[in-house]
């Protein structure tokens, strides 16, 4: 690389990096300025956000678990889907939620193997083997749902003692139910695993370059299986969100296109889980920030711009940021060896 | 899957057809099978289903053309995505376009007044083809001018396209009374039925031969399959491959657009929020069934009508959700594209030739 | 030196390798002695890499056995030829390029300090360690994708050495170096040997079998066809041997006679695909009827030249010219509609649509026009018509229009191409590594049929890293490096040091 060409490079790293500060800056001083007006309403809308941002969070995750390690991962809706269901009848027929939550964890992980299963061992098209899943949650959800199931109850909020008593921060981080606050460590867990573990390394070995895995004794298939499974749980937890924690019961095709928003929510977060985590915020912020204006009557919008607008968000940021980030260099490719 | 017209031997041209359609065919009976275990496991009986979902798609004539009727955008879809298909771009948006197809087919169908038939329905049905293909040229373009991939945006195009269409079912084109949807169409807008058999599925056996035809026998067919297979080479050999990729889009949102257009015309007679849900969907396992080929589109389309048009006898019949259905094109879908697991059973060599794959031009 | 009377390291015994369809390895023997350099001499395609991948655990073997170290062993993984000592650096590197150097030696075989956490220090210790005790200069924490291909090399032998490798496997090492820096390589392999590591050495390249081997193995079409020593062998002997008859190691050609410029270049500016620079200002003419070859070190700009040149990457900045007209902004078809063609640096990424016939590959340049196609209609009887002519004019086999382009070996994939870019009217022809990883008798056939193009008056830029082919092939030879020409050189004086010294950018 010649000099000029790293002075190049790296003036665009700086340059997204001043446009990320000035753009985390405005939105502290716009939650500052709101807090002050208005601290109710303020602190309603950035808990709404960290709900919101919940399962995109986790969809997010499991999709760059997997494309880490080489796997497309477009299944992630009817993962999560799936584990809503099988998560919501476990909560009906036990009436233990801990029981549910496994059920789901479950169901993504079975999932995952079956994505794993196409993509590794048929050598199936990634993309088509994904929306296998997707058609098959689709179909066997609505088929084995009954109307008129009732539940005993959803998970509940934890304040988590004095923590909770700080103003806005309080309410806003400590005062949650225990799937937001695991999704909260699920960031960091993946960010160290990823990064600073052996496994993390040999995932990463996989999804760049799997020969070069393979000759050095690495067995490229197991890796990636393990980590397309984890990933399957992860879904499988923000299905298990949907019906245990956010929602309380099951409709149908109740992920409603999250699973493929948080693929966008990945692709902005650079494939790496902060910056998912704050890609899904920032979704999360403008759902939440949306249905308070909408709420409170300021804005009259038909309601269904409103419900447009996660979609048209995810375009936006796909359209603005695909090339921008670096993808794993195998990804979708089946590895044969040589 | 061959471009030219061999001089072979009879005998293996029945053997190339054998290949390509055995295991699509071997493929529909391991997923009824399958779907007989699910039904077991639902306490059902998978006979009396079957015979129930046989009966309701070809006992009598008027099932018969209530299959026809359902295959008709069937068709269409199948079309859109095998298309895209052969272009190496996966059109999940087929649903969208269709909703716009069917919209704008509905607003020429109802807008205007005093037009002859032999204008009104051909312009109605163009219009509403056109309006798909508009909209499935956004996701094109989209690919090419900022890389963001197809496979989602066409996916968020569908949420956005169902709201837009139920906003304008509920507001601007917004027939009298409480229902949100739009006025029925002027009778000389509509496609006929003549007795039972519809003449939209006439039409879009006619899309299927000309897509066929112009996939295989014209430039920008070679064009497009070249970009499909190898989008290099496409750009060594000097076609323009970004152009290319929108018109593929476009053509594939032309025929997505017309199936929404011909139900709207043909059968629903106006537009109203909730139509024909999920046919985005039919469209990737229905193209897959065929292995991607124009022609085998129309078959494929046809035993999945089938399915939809016997499933509310079925759950008459057999008290059986009609559900299963999708439960069954997923498992076809796997199977079809597991085709390791196929063969197999099956043992039949691999067809060589233009398989396109899609995740390779992921990153 | 006869090192034949130490003990052996490695021995393999009868060993077979069938793929469906093809017999890859046949019945070979081999013994490898303790500090002993053994070369593997064998053409593309002769088996060499299916024999090694067998020595490494990447194939298990349909018959035979190997031995190491006096004991037999069933290798069906990379992990247990390790265990027993064998390295192997592949032709093709196998580092992860977004990864540093120590994360890319420890890989597999990670240092970690409780709960599988990377201890990061100590694997840059011992790459500094290893790198001193062999003298293989190289930063540890480096990324790979900014070092330079004789840097990864090191890193790759690095690797090899950090998993206690005394038997160590090079593949074609040399392809991507400078003749010095192959001499470096060769110093190195002894530094090692002196240490009493063993290596087997494989290559098509007889200068360097002579130069470094105390052995010397020759395989053809899957079988060991016999051994010799360096001091009973001359470059004839065993190209013979390698091939099979007799072989002409020179290209013959009569003087050129250049006539008008055709291409003109000037100050050419373009970036790569990660948006660097790679060509930094080129300035270069090629004349009607002459062959210019650029000789240079992959990864020094000559396939951003050629991908500028073809319209098929973006220009910064600078002119180019070809016949007179300014195509620095025409399109890849407008280019080729000049009477350019192009035989693209990678066949399969470029050249050819694998899944096509071979009548669909043949008129790729030409699909478009009449007699094959009139308006939107294409013509294939037409399209068939012209793939039988030229199937038969360039010796393709199969011989069979009909045939996918997947379904060919190397050289006749090579050929259609070939035949598709020649059989069009063309002033200027690109060649970009037109012989890279074929067969003899294709490699002969190709550099002919350039050779006629060039006396047919033809421009011709031939863009080669293997700089034997540049000096046989060429009239004139321009040496990129770093982005740049740094000298153009008349053939009668550009020897293989000079051209070796330029190529590592020292002005001789």
């Amino acid at each position: 690389m010649t000099t000029a060409a790293m002075a190049k490079a790296k003036s665009r790293g700086d340059y997204v990096r001043i446009v990320g500060l000035i753009f985390g800056g405005i939105v502290l001083l716009g939650i500052i300025y709101g807090y002050i007006t208005n601290p109710v309403t303020t602190t309603a809308v950035l808990a709404s956000t960290l709900r919101q941002s919940t399962p995109l969070v986790l969809g997010a995750l499991c999709g760059l678990i997997g494309e880490r390690s080489g796997i497309i991962n477009i299944g992630i809706e009817g993962q999560m889907l799936m584990a809503a269901f099988i998560a919501f009848l476990a909560n009906v027929y036990t009436g233990n939620l801990f029981v549910a939550v496994l059920a789901g964890l479950a169901t993504g992980a079975v999932l995952g193997g079956f994505l794993a299963f196409m993509s590794v061992t048929l050598k199936m098209d990634q993309i088509i083997g994904g929306t296998v899943i997707n058609i098959l949650a689709l179909g066997l959800t609505s088929f084995f749902y009954q109307t008129g199931l009732t539940t005993q109850g959803k998970l509940q909020a934890i304040a988590l003692g004095p923590l909770a008593e700080i103003p806005l921060i309080g309410p806003v981080f400590f005062d949650n139910p225990p799937i937001t606050y695991a999704t909260l460590i699920l960031v960091m867990v993946v960010h160290y695993v990823l990064f600073y573990t052996r496994w993390g390394l040999r995932t990463r070995a996989v999804g760049e370059h799997p020969s070069a895995a393979d000759t050095v004794g690495i067995n490229v298939y197991k890796m990636r299986y393990i980590n397309v499974i984890i990933g399957g749980s992860i879904a499988g937890l923000a299905g298990a969100y949907l019906t245990l924690e956010a929602v309380g019961s099951f409709e149908r095709a109740m992920t409603n296109g999250r699973g493929f928003v948080a693929l966008a929510v990945m692709i902005f977060g650079k494939y790496t889980p902060f910056g998912a985590w704050g890609a899904a915020l920032l979704f999360g912020f403008a759902v939440a920030l949306q249905t308070q204006l909408q709420f409170s009557g300021r804005l009259e919008i038909p309601h269904q711009f409103i419900g447009m607008l996660p979609y048209v968000l995810t375009i936006v940021v796909l359209a603005g940021f695909v090339g921008r980030t670096r993808v794993p260099a195998a990804v979708g490719k089946p590895y044969e060896k040589e | 899957m061959t471009t030219q017209t061999d001089s072979k031997a009879k005998p293996s041209r029945l053997m190339a057809i054998w290949r390509a359609a055995s295991i699509p065919l071997a493929a529909v009976i391991l997923a009824l099978l399958v779907g007989a275990v699910i039904l077991l496991i639902s306490g059902a009986n998978p006979i009396a289903a079957y015979s129930a979902l046989a009966k309701g798609a070809f006992g009598s004539t008027a099932a018969f053309g209530r299959t026809l009727e359902k295959a008709t955008p069937l068709i269409l879809g199948g079309l859109a995505v095998a298309f895209a298909f052969k272009g190496g771009l996966f059109n999940i948006g087929g649903q969208g376009q269709l909703l716009f197809g069917a919209i704008v087919a509905a607003g020429v169908g109802f807008g205007i007044d005093g037009l002859p038939f032999i204008i009104h329905m051909p312009l109605a049905l163009l219009m509403g083809s056109l309006a798909g293909a508009l909209y499935g040229a956004i996701p094109g373009a989209l690919k090419t001018y900022t890389g963001a991939r197809e496979v989602i945006t066409t996916i968020m195009l569908n949420f956005i396209a169902i709201n837009f269409t139920d906003w304008l079912a509920d507001g601007p084109w917004k027939d009298e009374g409480i229902v949100a949807r739009t006025p029925a169409i002027a009778e000389a807008a509509a496609i006929p039925t003549w007795g039972n058999i519809p003449a939209g599925f006439f039409l879009a056996i006619l899309a299927a031969v000309a897509t066929w035809y112009l996939l295989y026998r014209t430039t920008t067919g070679y064009e497009i399959r070249t970009v499909g297979l190898n989008s290099n080479a496409a750009k060594y050999a000097g076609i323009k491959v970004s152009y290319t990729v929108i018109l593929t889009m476009a053509i594939s949102g032309f025929l997505a657009g017309m199936g929404g257009a011909i139900e709207t015309l043909g059968v629903v007679g106006r537009y109203q929020p909730g139509f024909n849900a999920g046919l985005g969907f039919d469209g990737i396992t229905i193209a897959l069934l065929a292995r991607t080929n124009p022609l085998g589109v129309v078959p494929a389309a046809l035993l999945v009508g089938a399915m939809q048009a016997g499933s509310s006898q079925m759950q008459f019949d057999a008290h059986v959700p009609f559900q299963i259905i999708d439960v069954i094109q997923a498992l076809i879908l796997f199977f079809v594209s597991a085709d390791m697991i196929v063969r197999w059973i099956v043992r039949v060599q691999p067809e060589e030739g233009e398989q396109v794959t899609l995740s390779t031009s992921w990153g | 030196m006869d090192k034949t009377n130490r003990p052996i390291v490695l021995e393999a015994k009868g060993l077979t390798k069938r793929f469906p369809g093809v017999l890859a390895n046949d019945n070979i023997n081999l013994k490898l002695h303790q500090g002993e350099i053994l070369a593997l001499l064998g053409e593309n395609g002769a088996g060499k890499s299916t024999l090694m991948n067998m020595l490494y655990g990447l194939y298990t073997p349909t018959e035979g056995e190997i031995w190491i170290k006096g004991e037999k062993v069933e290798l069906s993984n990379p992990g247990e030829a390790i265990d027993r000592g064998v390295g192997m650096v592949h032709q093709h590197f196998q580092l992860v390029p977004p990864m540093t150097v120590a994360e890319n030696v420890m890989l597999g075989s990670e240092i970690t300090s409780g709960g599988g956490r990377l201890n990061m220090r100590q694997a840059i210790r011992n790459v500094r360690e290893l790198s001193e005790q062999y003298g293989l200069a190289v930063d540890p924490t480096a990324v790979i994708e900014d070092l330079p291909v004789g840097t990864q090399q090191r890193v790759e032998i690095i690797k090899a050495l950090y998993r206690h490798a005394d038997i160590l496997i090079l593949d074609e090492p040399t392809a991507v170096l400078t003749p010095q820096e192959a001499n470096e390589l060769f110093r190195i392999m002894r530094d090692l040997t002196a240490q009493n590591v063993s290596i087997i050495f494989i290559t098509h390249k007889l200068k360097e079998v002579l130069a470094v081997a105390d052995r010397i193995g020759v395989l053809r079409s899957g079988q060991m066809v016999g051994t010799a020593m360096p001091e009973d062998s001359t470059e004839t002997s065993l190209a013979e041997m390698m091939v099979g008859r007799n072989v002409i190691l020179r290209v013959e050609k009569s003087a050129s006679k250049p006539g008008q410029p055709v291409l003109q270049i000037q100050n050419l500016h373009v970036h790569d695909d990660r948006g660097h620079a790679a060509v930094e200002g080129v300035d270069l003419e090629v004349f009607a009827g002459e062959i210019l070859g650029i000789a240079g070190v992959e990864g020094n700009g000559q396939r951003e030249l050629v991908e500028a040149l073809t319209g098929l990457r973006h220009i910064d900045a600078g002119k180019i010219r070809i016949d007179g007209q300014d195509t620095t902004h025409f399109s890849p078809r407008q280019i080729t509609e000049l009477g350019v063609a192009h035989i693209p640096e990678d066949r399969e990424k470029h050249g050819l649509v694998m899944p096509y016939t071979l009548s669909d590959n043949m008129v790729l340049n030409r699909y478009f026009k009449a007699p094959y196609a009139k308006g939107l209609i294409m013509h294939h009887d037409k399209i068939d018509e012209n793939g039988k002519v030229l199937v038969k004019e360039y010796d393709v086999r199969p011989p069979n229009v009909h045939a996918l382009a997947q379904n060919l070996s190397g050289g006749n994939k090579q050929k259609v191409i070939v035949a598709r870019e020649f059989s069009s009217p063309t002033k200027l022809l690109v060649a970009a590594q037109p012989t890279r990883g074929i067969d003899v008798g294709s490699i002969e056939f190709i550099h002919k049929e350039i050779v006629a193009q060039r006396d047919h008056g033809v421009a011709v830029l031939v863009v080669s890293a293997e700089l034997d082919e540049v000096l046989g092939l060429a009239d004139r030879v321009a040496v990129m490096f770093d982005g740049r020409v740094v000298k153009i050189l008349p053939i009668a004086e550009a020897t293989r040091e000079r051209v070796g010294l330029l190529m590592a950018g020292s002005d001789a």
